[in-house]
């Protein structure tokens, strides 16, 4: 709807203040759009097919092939612009995808599955790519079913289940909203099973499960003050060498929200698309 | 500016990537060429008039073939790879986009239309023909084939479904629009059908430019041409508009589980 494929039936659409409903071509101009399959013409190669995509952006020559050239070094594609796009491989066709999707340099870019299907090192590099998009100012709507992917770079996340936004918020919002129980490990020289009634009973805030002689977990509905704990510890004579917060998974805070179960949506990351 | 750039860019690459496609070479190119060349091997090259007499039904032929064949291609083609969506989803009008993509099969229809009269010139006597009158007939034909295939093309999934449907309005039109012998041969009850069809218009306008023989005035012939294209033009918008720009209610489900955006 966004994009423009689809016809909403009732309320506004306002895309860096133009009407996206009203004005969809003009917002257009400002939108790049990367589909979930790898849409560039198989006929033509890798750098005709930048050209041609720059083109319906009004580009002209000598600016869409300077453009064209700069992104297939950045992508990594330079030595294989002049093979034809069929010939090229999962990877490459995604990287090339996405590179026709900025070549105009637009202020938004939708990405829909990039990741999808390809190798890791593939993967990796568009998440890279990703990154320094979002660095350089642009806002980058992505759409994935790895929801590490979403955890890693994205600032603002929203579940979707059957259509409908279910909840939205950044990652911290997500965790904080979930419920979730703020969890601190302790690892610790020695006496850690001794101490642990002691520490319950003086700290009744929090909930103290011991693992064993080295390791006791803090576990609290909000976040933990160490120091006093630390303090109390280290006045016992037992030294704490490490402290981390266990945070809870986003998929953790997902299955939670969305009451879908992990192995239900195991099966849907390996089923691919929607 | 963009509409200019997008449009000839357009054009260029259907031109590049679609012209030697095997089902155009087929349907747009060896078809239409082996029909041409059934009709002069079988006419006798003494009897100058009929070679003649045959060119406009040719012509009509070839540009009937060559640009429904080339729409059936280069909608299909990317339809199915999705890369028309890429059309879609650019900053040019539908009427921009629906003018480029039928540019490149006007052209090509326009250049096989040609290709009996290039036949017909070792053949025949071609003096006295108006060619000012043959190309405007051959352009207007070809922009209204050039609809009717984008019109058919925009309901078919593939190119072999494309070819299909287009058969099924081209091989009636080659008997039905006073192509190979006049309307008035026809059975009465056929004939309101003829006068439904533009190639019986396109074929008139060439009949009287090449041969001076039509059953029609070659400006009235172009007014109902202009008009078929203008109702087709409009058509295949609102069609396009229809079939590829879905509407949906808000709330749709369109995204199982597991997406996040």
């Amino acid at each position: 709807m966004l994009i423009g494929l689809s016809r909403p039936s009732g309320g506004t659409i306002s895309i860096d203040g133009i009407d996206g409903i009203k004005d969809i071509k003009k917002a257009q101009g400002i939108m790049g759009i990367v589909a979930d399959e790898s849409n560039l013409y198989d006929e033509m190669n890798g750098f005709d097919n930048l050209c041609f995509c720059a083109s319906l952006y009004g580009m002209r020559k000598e600016e869409r092939e300077k453009r064209a050239n700069v992104l297939l070094e950045q992508f990594g594609l330079k030595n294989a612009g002049g093979r034809p796009f069929r010939a090229y491989s999962k990877g490459m066709k995604r990287k090339l995808t996405i590179a026709a999707g900025i070549i105009h340099n637009p202020k938004i870019l939708f990405l829909d599955e990039p990741t999808t299907g390809i190798d890791v090192e593939s993967a990796r590099q568009i998440r890279s790519l990703i990154l320094d998009m979002k660095q350089q100012g642009t806002t980058v709507f992505l759409t994935t079913h790895y929801i590490e992917e979403a955890e890693r770079i994205c600032d603002r996340i929203a579940f979707i289940v059957n259509g409908k936004i279910v909840k939205t918020g950044t990652l911290d919002e997500l965790m904080e909203n979930a419920g979730q129980e703020h969890i601190i490990r302790l690892t610790l020289n020695n006496g850690a099973k001794a101490i642990e009634n002691e520490l319950q009973r003086d700290f009744p805030g929090l909930r103290i499960e011991v693992k064993d002689e080295n390791t006791c977990f803090i576990i609290s509905p909000v976040k933990v003050a160490l120091s006093p704990v630390l303090q109390y510890l280290d006045g016992r004579g037992i030294s704490v060498f490490e402290a981390k917060e266990i945070r809870p998974t986003l998929e953790d805070v997902f299955v939670k929200v969305t009451g879908i179960e992990a192995d239900k949506l195991q099966k849907e990351k390996e089923g691919g698309k929607k | 500016m963009i509409a200019w750039i997008a449009f000839w860019n357009i054009l260029t690459k259907d031109v590049k990537n679609y012209y030697l496609k095997p089902p155009n070479i087929s349907w747009g190119i060896i078809f239409p060429l082996s029909w041409m060349l059934m009709q002069f091997i079988r006419t006798p090259s003494t009897l100058d008039i009929d070679v003649r007499s045959l060119l406009p039904g040719l012509m009509a032929m070839s540009i009937l073939f060559g640009t429904t064949s080339m729409l059936a291609v280069t909608i299909t083609f990317e339809r199915r790879g999705r890369s028309f969506d890429r059309l879609l989803l650019a900053p040019i009008s539908m009427t921009t986009l629906v003018l480029a993509k039928i540019s490149g099969a006007v052209l090509f229809g326009a250049i096989i239309a040609f290709s009996p009269v290039l036949f017909a010139a070792f053949m025949t006597d071609l003096s006295g023909i108006n060619w000012v009158a043959a190309i405007a007939g051959v352009l207007l034909t070809a922009v209204t084939s050039t609809l009717l295939g984008l019109a058919i093309a925009v309901s078919s999934k593939e190119v072999f479904e494309a070819q299909t449907y287009s058969n099924f309005f081209r091989f009636p039109m080659l008997f039905l629009s006073g192509l190979f012998f006049p309307i008035d041969r026809l059975p009465v009850f056929l004939r309101p059908v003829s006068y439904c069809l533009p190639l019986t218009y396109g074929a008139d306008m060439l009949n009287r430019a090449i041969n001076g023989t039509g059953f029609m005035n070659a400006w009235i012939d172009s007014l109902i041409l202009i008009g078929f294209a203008v109702l087709l033009f409009y058509y295949c918008q609102w069609n396009i508009k229809r079939k590829w720009i879905l509407k949906k209610n808000i709330g749709t489900p369109d995204c199982k589980i597991g997406g996040l955006c």
